[in-house]
């Protein structure tokens, strides 16, 4: 038995962290492979400067990690404020929204139309209305996260177990506490797959603002590369980009975990 | 701390489905009524009527002499028939969460709730979340957060229908001197006649829907007896053989007489 449970350990733990390692690796062998020997830049008809290979990339993501971290620092901030507004808002609206049958069918297409404004369109309006300051930047990603958090949350709420409720109507729960004991609890799941997407699409939304306008962020450098050339800057700078939403993700999910022991 | 139950011509409809029509029972303070009937027929309509979740459409019922609803809710506690235990609490403070929504802080309730967990063969499982426990201890739990509501009407729906066959024999068999040695009324719905004959005082048969009283028999309960020798007496079976056929019979729609009887009292 005790064997039996190792092994299931061990095939788990082969399927969740060495599989996707060695998947990475396997593509970042192909791509060194294509991109050193210049196969890649000859079939693009490119300068081979154009077509970094994985292992320049780490030359530059190290020579130039100060700058880079700077920068990261501003994109990183902008991110987790933007998606903690997202959270904030998000979770306020989807209990309002819950506790008010008025207030959802009234503005429950306004939030759906929330998500259909193109991000990239309204990036520069907000730096219009607001500057180059961090403004602009929470903005977007504070728009981006609302949407799947106040969704994901309100679905939770309203997907309470009607026996539940009656049963605790039967043993002298107020509103308040089916509320709190019931609802909130139900509720919790949901809201974390809701947050998980929000901040992976954070990222992106940071990315956006600080396009539109901006002279610090991994997004600012970006654009500096490209116009510039530097490609390897570049994927050094969507490498550390994906390193954070991976990171936060990752955060959430323990959180998670940490919170929803029962599940 | 008891009190009387009792409806008069209740009828209930969901859009054009009649689930009741012209009920009426009573049930003394203190005493443990069963109801058995068909699938379909308005048992756990009823159970919700009685408990103020839901008005009839017409007649009225009557809890420790109030009718109104919000006065029935306050002296009924409903068991549903999934156990409902809150996942995110552990078993203690499933049992004990009347007590937390009457304003007592977390480790009171736990107190208040403590005590009985021997009793209701729980004890060294407080601290389990629900999805640690087993079926019958779920249902014991579940049973025990009803029981501390400290209501004195019990309204049990179909407790044991999701358990194995012994399971709910071990239940039954645990369940009756709780019933026994406490005042409360307890109004309960099975399907499961052996069940109502064993736990309850009486029991009333339910017609096919619309749900109506087709009789009210009388079970020769001896707690002097032991379940299994209780339930294969002679008097016993040939009570649940009447009861069945009585059951098969409104499902073919032969339902004649649907006035109480005192027919099988010994």
């Amino acid at each position: 038995m005790r064997g039996d449970r190792n092994d299931a350990g061990r095939s788990e733990l082969l399927s969740s962290w060495v599989l996707p390692i060695l998947l990475v690796l396997l593509l970042l062998l192909a791509w060194q492979l294509a991109a050193s020997s210049g196969f890649m830049a000859d079939r693009l008809g490119l300068e081979e400067f154009l077509v970094p290979s994985p292992a320049e990339v780490a030359k530059v993501l190290w020579q130039d990690r100060s700058l880079i971290a700077e920068n990261a620092w501003v994109t990183l901030v902008e991110v987790v404020c933007g998606f903690l507004i997202a959270l904030v808002v998000g979770l306020a609206a989807a209990t309002l929204l819950h506790l008010s049958d008025l207030l959802r069918r009234a503005s429950y297409p306004l939030v759906v139309a929330s998500q259909t404004i193109p991000i990239i369109v309204i990036a520069p309006v907000l730096v219009v209305w607001f500057g180059y300051g961090i403004g602009p930047k929470l903005a977007v990603v504070a728009l981006i996260c609302f949407f799947p958090i106040t969704v994901n949350t309100l679905d939770g709420l309203q997907s309470v177990d009607r026996e539940k409720v009656k049963m605790m109507q039967t043993i002298w729960a107020s509103r308040r506490q089916l509320f709190s004991r019931v609802e909130v609890p139900t509720a919790l799941p949901y809201a974390f797959s809701g947050a998980k997407i929000a901040v992976a699409v954070a990222v992106i939304g940071a990315v956006f603002g600080e396009w539109a306008g901006a002279d610090r962020g991994l997004g600012y450098l970006m654009l500096q590369d490209n116009a510039q050339l530097m490609t390897a800057r570049l994927f050094a700078s969507v490498f550390v980009l994906s390193m954070i939403a991976i990171s936060l993700f990752a955060l959430v999910a323990l959180l998670e975990r940490r919170l929803l022991r029962w599940r | 701390m008891t009190a009387s139950l009792s409806g008069r011509g209740l009828g209930h409809s969901f859009g054009s489905v009649a689930a009741l029509d012209g009920f009426d029972f009573e049930i003394p303070a203190g005493d443990t009524v069963a109801l058995v009937g068909p699938s379909g027929c308005g048992k756990s309509t009823l159970l919700e009527l009685t408990c103020g979740l839901r008005e009839p459409d017409s007649g009225r019922i009557e809890v420790a002499g109030e009718t109104e609803a919000s006065g029935r809710l306050a002296h009924c506690a409903y068991m549903p028939q999934r156990d409902c235990l809150l996942p995110w609490y552990p078993a203690i403070d499933n049992a004990s969460l009347a007590l937390r929504n009457r304003g007592s802080s977390r480790s009171a309730a736990r107190r208040g709730a403590a005590g009985l967990f021997s009793q209701f063969g729980l004890a060294g499982f407080e601290r389990s979340l629900p999805h640690e426990l087993s079926g019958g201890m779920r249902q014991r739990v579940a049973f025990l957060r009803t029981f501390l509501s400290g209501k004195e009407v019990l309204l049990l729906d179909e407790p044991f229908a999701a358990l194995d066959a012994i399971t709910r024999a071990e239940l039954q068999e645990w369940l009756l001197p709780v019933l026994l040695e406490g005042s409360r009324t307890v109004l309960l719905v099975t399907h499961d006649v052996e069940e109502a004959l064993y736990l309850a005082d009486s029991v009333l048969v339910m017609s096919a829907r619309p749900g109506r009283v087709l009789e009210r028999i009388k079970s020769p309960g001896d707690p002097s007896l032991s379940r299994s020798e209780q339930v294969t007496a002679p008097a016993f079976t040939s009570l649940r053989e009447r009861i069945l056929g009585l059951l098969t019979g409104s499902t073919e729609g032969f339902a004649g007489s649907t006035g109480e009887s005192d027919a099988g009292r010994p």
